[in-house]
């Protein structure tokens, strides 16, 4: 196991899988020479060369088209957009283009790429660049979703999204950039689609992504400590495919299920969950589904202010506390 | 030094001097026009008489863009084009019949009714796709040729999109982009004059829309009579032996004109009846018979194409028309590349 920030285990991810397969491209603003404005993709340029790790303009439709076109046509690109908020302005090539090319064509194309952003907020950089937008992708049929919540995964997951057959759009929790995790040493690819129980319990299941999870598990601490209710922690990791075994066979135990999102209120990841659960395991539930997110009001940048808006430790306890009592 | 192919840009003078260009290929050229023309009418025809649904746009009196390019490209190259695209497709060497029963929502279509008449795509053509929200397929067609380039294959990319496009974000994205990295790209611009019902002159900063801009992007402007088959192929020829040889992209605007509406709701009454009839007038199908005669060549010759295609297009419509539709088993397939639409487990 090697100490490595989530940033760092980005590169890592990149980097492994570069090196096995020649057809691993990689391509986006300020990506090659500045290795990123995140620094995520450090020295990637000097181990695999400029005809690998290239910069592009600022022209969000012409990475992602590139993206598309070098994919149907035999590369594995990996596409950076700078900030998950900036699929707004190419989101034609995500949601009409790539999503739906290999279905319109009775399965004559396929798209192995991988869409990495900076996702989420937490880092007081106002609305325009702290979305959680994972629920735009979710919401497109064709688009495999996956959001990391710690370093092993992102390298791990990032890895299998490389090089899986299908478009993946890989969210990068900018807030988590900085924090420190084990990773494994070596080959570690971790498969989509399978949720992770990151902390067992008895009372409740807690189901978080990304930024939301070590605010769950710190939630879950204090719910034990000075509650004494047993919260058990899943960490989803992908949406898209979405592990509801998982999620289902831990409910069926605790009987009571929360999710904490990111995202604003209205469609988040957690509703369709909610239905999942409440259609499949109804008769099993000791209450109702609560869901923790970010109210429907975009992100204001100020610490207080948005700290008073994302799901905190303090309002996911009380959430709980309030659905056991 | 390239040769470069500008012919004047009124219609009414038409191209000139007329150049060498092989017998055999002259034909072919012929040929395929032809071919495209009869296609788009019999779509048109089935359309009428409620068989193709949905909407189709035919691109009557544009056959010479795609058959001039269709001939002079190599067979692994690839071509991205837009929803009036069912002659850009035929000229990849699709079949007539997989064409139609698409059109017709078909089993034997090219998609099995899942794409239509907007999306016709043939990957063991090179037909990369017909898309159908403006502008999209510039930087995709950028992608495939890096794709060529990075393989370093020889391919060469051929982009289609009309004159509106040039107005959208992702044409001028999609050209710094292709400069830049000096992609293995030719963009045809085929300004027929109209977006939907628009002129688009009434819409655009500048006289020529792509011509006008491609000094923008480092390249040179060409401009040319994209009703002259002869003219279309050469310039293909110089654009994609530049793009093969790694001299990077080219932009060429083609005028012409389309015969009919723009889709099938559209009578076209917007369009003045002196500007239809100039360039009825030239039109390019019956315009290159007339110069083929004068080179020599034997009228039984264009004759014979002529009957043959007339043939194999009621053959392939009625392969179609016999077509059962499409299992309804396979709306629930192909989402993802292990062939199911599965998201959960
Ligand atoms: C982004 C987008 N905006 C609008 C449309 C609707 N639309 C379809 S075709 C068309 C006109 C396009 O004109 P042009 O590029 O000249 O192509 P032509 O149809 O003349 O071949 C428009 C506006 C669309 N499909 N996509
Ligand atoms: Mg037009």
């Amino acid at each position: 196991m090697a100490q490595l920030t989530y940033r760092e285990a980005v590169g890592e991810g990149i980097a492994q899988e570069m090196r096995r397969d020649s057809n691993v491209v990689f391509l986006g603003e300020d990506v090659a020479a500045a290795g990123g404005v995140f620094k995520t993709t450090v020295g990637l340029l000097e181990e695999f060369g400029p005809d690998r790790i290239r910069d592009t303009p600022i022209s969000e439709q012409a990475i992602i088209g590139a993206a598309m076109g070098a994919s149907m046509t035999g590369l594995r690109p990996i596409a950076e957009i700078m900030f998950s908020d900036f699929f707004a302005v190419c989101w034609d090539l995500v949601a009409n283009q790539i999503a739906k090319t290999r279905y319109m064509t009775d399965g004559q194309c396929s798209f192995p790429l991988v869409l990495r952003s900076a996702n989420g907020g937490g880092s007081r950089f106002g609305a325009q660049h702290s979305q959680s937008i994972e629920n735009w992708a979710m919401a497109v049929p064709g688009l495999k979703v996956v959001a990391p919540s710690n370093a092993a995964d992102v390298k791990g997951l990032l890895a299998a999204s490389i090089r899986d057959p299908d478009p993946v759009m890989f969210f990068e929790q900018k807030s988590l950039y900085a924090i420190k995790g084990e990773v494994p040493e070596g080959e570690h690819v971790e498969p989509l689609g399978v949720a992770n129980i990151v902390r067992s319990g008895t009372d409740v299941t807690i189901g978080a992504l990304a930024a939301m999870v070590p605010r769950a598990l710190k939630a879950a601490e204090a719910l034990q400590n000075e509650h004494g209710v047993s919260a058990e922690v899943v960490d989803v990791r992908c949406l898209v495919p979405l592990d509801t075994q998982t999620i289902l066979e831990s409910v069926a135990r605790t009987g009571r299920f929360v999710t904490v999102e990111e995202n604003p209120r209205l469609c988040g990841w957690g509703a369709e969950l909610a239905s999942i659960v409440a259609e499949e395991l109804f008769w099993d539930l000791d209450g109702p589904i609560v869901r923790v997110t970010t109210p429907h009001i975009p992100l204001p940048s100020a610490d207080e202010l948005e700290d008073a808006l994302m799901p905190s430790p303090e309002r996911i306890v009380e959430s709980v506390k309030h659905l056991v009592d | 030094m390239e040769e470069t192919v500008t012919t004047s840009t009124d219609p009414s003078e038409g191209s000139g001097d007329i150049r060498y260009i092989d017998t055999e290929i002259r034909l072919k050229l012929y040929r395929t026009m032809y071919e495209c023309r009869v296609l788009e009418q019999r779509a048109y025809d089935l359309f009428m008489q409620n068989l193709v649904k949905g909407t189709s746009h035919l691109a009557l009196g544009q056959e010479a863009i795609a058959a001039g390019f269709g001939v002079a490209m190599r067979q692994d190259d690839y071509t991205f084009c837009t929803y009036r695209g069912h002659t850009h497709t035929y000229v990849r060497g699709v079949s007539m019949e997989s064409i139609l029963g698409e059109l017709m929502g078909r089993e034997c279509g090219l998609l099995r009714g899942k794409g239509g008449s907007m999306h016709l795509t043939s990957v063991e053509h090179g037909a990369m796709g017909s898309y159908a929200i403006i502008g999209a397929h510039l930087p995709v067609a950028a992608g495939a040729a890096w794709s060529a380039q990075y393989r370093g294959t020889g391919q060469v990319t051929v982009c289609f999109f009309g004159d509106g496009t040039t107005n959208i974000g992702a044409f001028h994205e999609a050209l710094n982009f292709a400069v830049i990295w000096k992609l293995p790209v030719v963009f045809v611009c085929e300004n027929n004059l109209y977006m939907e019902y628009t002129a688009i002159k009434d819409v655009t900063a500048v006289e020529n829309p792509a011509a006008d801009r491609a000094e923008a992007y480092g390249l040179e402007p060409i401009l040319i009579d994209g009703n002259d088959v002869d003219v279309v192929y050469e310039a293909a020829g110089v654009a994609l032996d530049k793009a093969r040889k790694g001299g990077g992209p080219s932009l060429i605007e083609a005028k012409t004109y389309r015969h009919g509406g723009h889709s099938r709701a559209d009578p076209g009454k917007y369009r003045p009846d002196e500007e239809l009839q100039g360039w009825l007038a030239r039109d390019p199908i019956p315009t290159y018979r007339e110069r083929l005669i004068s080179l020599g060549i034997e009228d039984e010759s264009l004759e014979a194409i002529e009957s043959e295609t007339d043939a194999a297009i009621d053959a392939a419509t009625e392969v179609a028309r016999n077509s059962p539709p499409p299992p309804v088993d396979i709306a629930h397939i192909d989402v993802w590349a292990d062939g199911s639409a599965s998201w959960r487990n």
